[in-house]
C-alpha cells in the first residue's frame, strides 16, 4: 500500500506541517479571531488522521502512539479542571481566571482562556485520534474494490 | 436582497443533498453527500454571521465524521441493505415531527428581532462588561472561556466521556493482546 499513491504520498506530506501549523493557529489565537480549542483540537487530530490514512494505522502510531493519545485525552480535562481547582486555591471561584494574575485581572483572564483553550484542544485532539485509532485498528469487512 | 438570494440558493442545494442521500443506495456516495450537506450548513451558518460554529461544523461535520463513517463502512457493508417494511410509518412519524416542528417555529421571534430574549437577557450585558472585565476581541471566546466556562468544562468532559466510551466498546483487551504479539514477531 505504501507503495501505491505517489501524488497522494507528496501532498500529503507537504499538508500534515501545514494543518498542524494552522491548528496551532487557531488554537492560541482564538481570542482574537474565530476559532478556539474545539476546533483547534479536530484540525489537529485531522492531521494525523490524514497521515494514517495515508501512511497507514502502524506508522501514525509510531508518531502519536496509543498509550500517548490515551494520556493526552484525559490530560486535556485535568488541565481545565486544574485552572479551576488552582483558582479555588487562591481564594478565588472555581474557574475564575483572575486567580491568575491578581494585579492585573484582565491580565490573567487571558492567560485563564488560553490555558483553558488549550485544554481543550488536547481533549479534543485525543480524542479524535483515539476514535479514528478504534475504528481504524479494527480488521475492515470488505476490500478495496468493494466500495 | 443578495442575502436573500444566497440563503435560497444554499437553502435548496441542502434540500436536493438531502434528497439525494435518500435516494442512493452506495453508503459510500451517501458520507460523501452527507459531507457536502455539512459544509453547505457551514456556508449558512458564516451567512448568519455565526463564523465559530460554521468552523466547527465544517471541521467536525464534513472533515472528522466523513472519515469516521468511512471507517464504519470498512467494518460493515458498502450498500444498503433493502427495508423488508414499507416505509408507510416511518413516513408519518416523519410528517408528524416535521408539522410539530414547524408548529413551534410559529412561537419563535422573527429572525434579527431586536427584541428576541435571546438579544435583550444577558446577551447585552455580556458584550458591554467584556472589554473591562476580559478584554479580549472575540467575544465569543470570552463568553465560552469565562462567563460561561462551567458549561465549557461541560463540554470538555462530555467530549472526553465520548471518547473513553467509544474506546470501551470498540478497542476491547483481546485485541490489544495480539498486537502485542504480533509487534514481537
Amino acid at each position: 500500500m505504501i507503495y501505491h499513491h505517489l501524488i497522494l504520498r507528496v501532498v500529503t506530506k507537504v499538508l500534515v506541517g501545514t494543518i498542524i501549523l494552522f491548528a496551532l493557529y487557531v488554537q492560541f489565537h482564538g481570542d482574537f479571531s474565530p476559532g478556539g480549542g474545539f476546533q483547534a483540537g479536530v484540525i489537529m487530530a485531522v492531521a494525523f488522521i490524514i497521515y494514517g490514512i495515508v501512511f497507514g494505522l502502524r506508522n501514525v502510531k509510531r508518531v502519536f502512539p496509543e498509550w500517548l493519545v490515551h494520556k493526552v485525552l484525559a490530560l486535556g480535562v485535568l488541565i481545565y479542571a486544574g485552572t479551576g481547582i488552582y483558582a479555588m486555591f487562591m481564594g478565588y471561584d472555581f474557574l475564575d481566571y483572575d486567580a491568575l494574575s491578581p494585579a492585573h485581572p484582565t491580565s490573567g483572564q487571558h492567560w485563564g482562556l488560553l490555558i483553558i483553550e488549550f485544554g481543550v484542544g488536547v481533549t479534543v485532539t485525543g480524542v479524535m485520534v483515539a476514535i479514528y485509532y478504534a475504528f481504524a485498528g479494527r480488521p475492515p469487512s470488505i476490500s478495496n474494490e468493494d466500495w | 436582497m443578495i442575502d436573500t438570494i444566497t440563503n435560497i440558493i444554499l437553502l435548496s442545494m441542502l434540500v436536493i443533498t438531502a434528497l439525494a442521500i435518500v435516494r442512493m443506495e452506495r453508503l459510500f456516495a451517501v458520507v460523501m453527500l452527507s459531507g457536502v450537506f455539512s459544509l453547505l450548513s457551514a456556508l449558512l451558518f458564516v451567512t448568519l454571521d455565526a463564523v465559530d460554529v460554521a468552523f466547527t461544523e465544517a471541521a467536525v461535520g464534513a472533515g472528522i465524521s466523513t472519515v469516521l463513517l468511512l471507517s464504519t463502512i470498512a467494518l460493515t457493508k458498502p450498500v444498503e441493505r433493502r427495508p423488508r417494511h414499507t416505509a408507510l410509518v416511518p413516513f408519518i412519524v416523519v410528517c408528524v415531527t416535521g408539522a410539530a416542528l414547524v408548529y413551534g417555529t410559529l412561537d419563535m421571534p422573527a429572525f434579527g428581532d431586536p427584541n428576541a430574549p435571546a438579544q435583550i437577557h444577558v446577551g447585552p450585558e455580556y458584550l458591554a462588561r467584556t472589554p473591562d472585565d476580559i478584554d479580549v476581541p472575540n467575544a465569543v471566546t470570552a463568553i465560552l472561556g469565562s462567563y460561561r466556562g462551567f458549561d465549557t468544562l461541560g463540554e470538555a468532559a462530555v467530549v472526553f466521556t465520548a471518547g473513553i466510551g467509544v474506546l470501551l466498546l470498540l478497542s476491547g483487551l483481546r485485541r490489544r493482546r495480539e498486537d502485542e504479539e504480533e509487534d514481537q514477531i
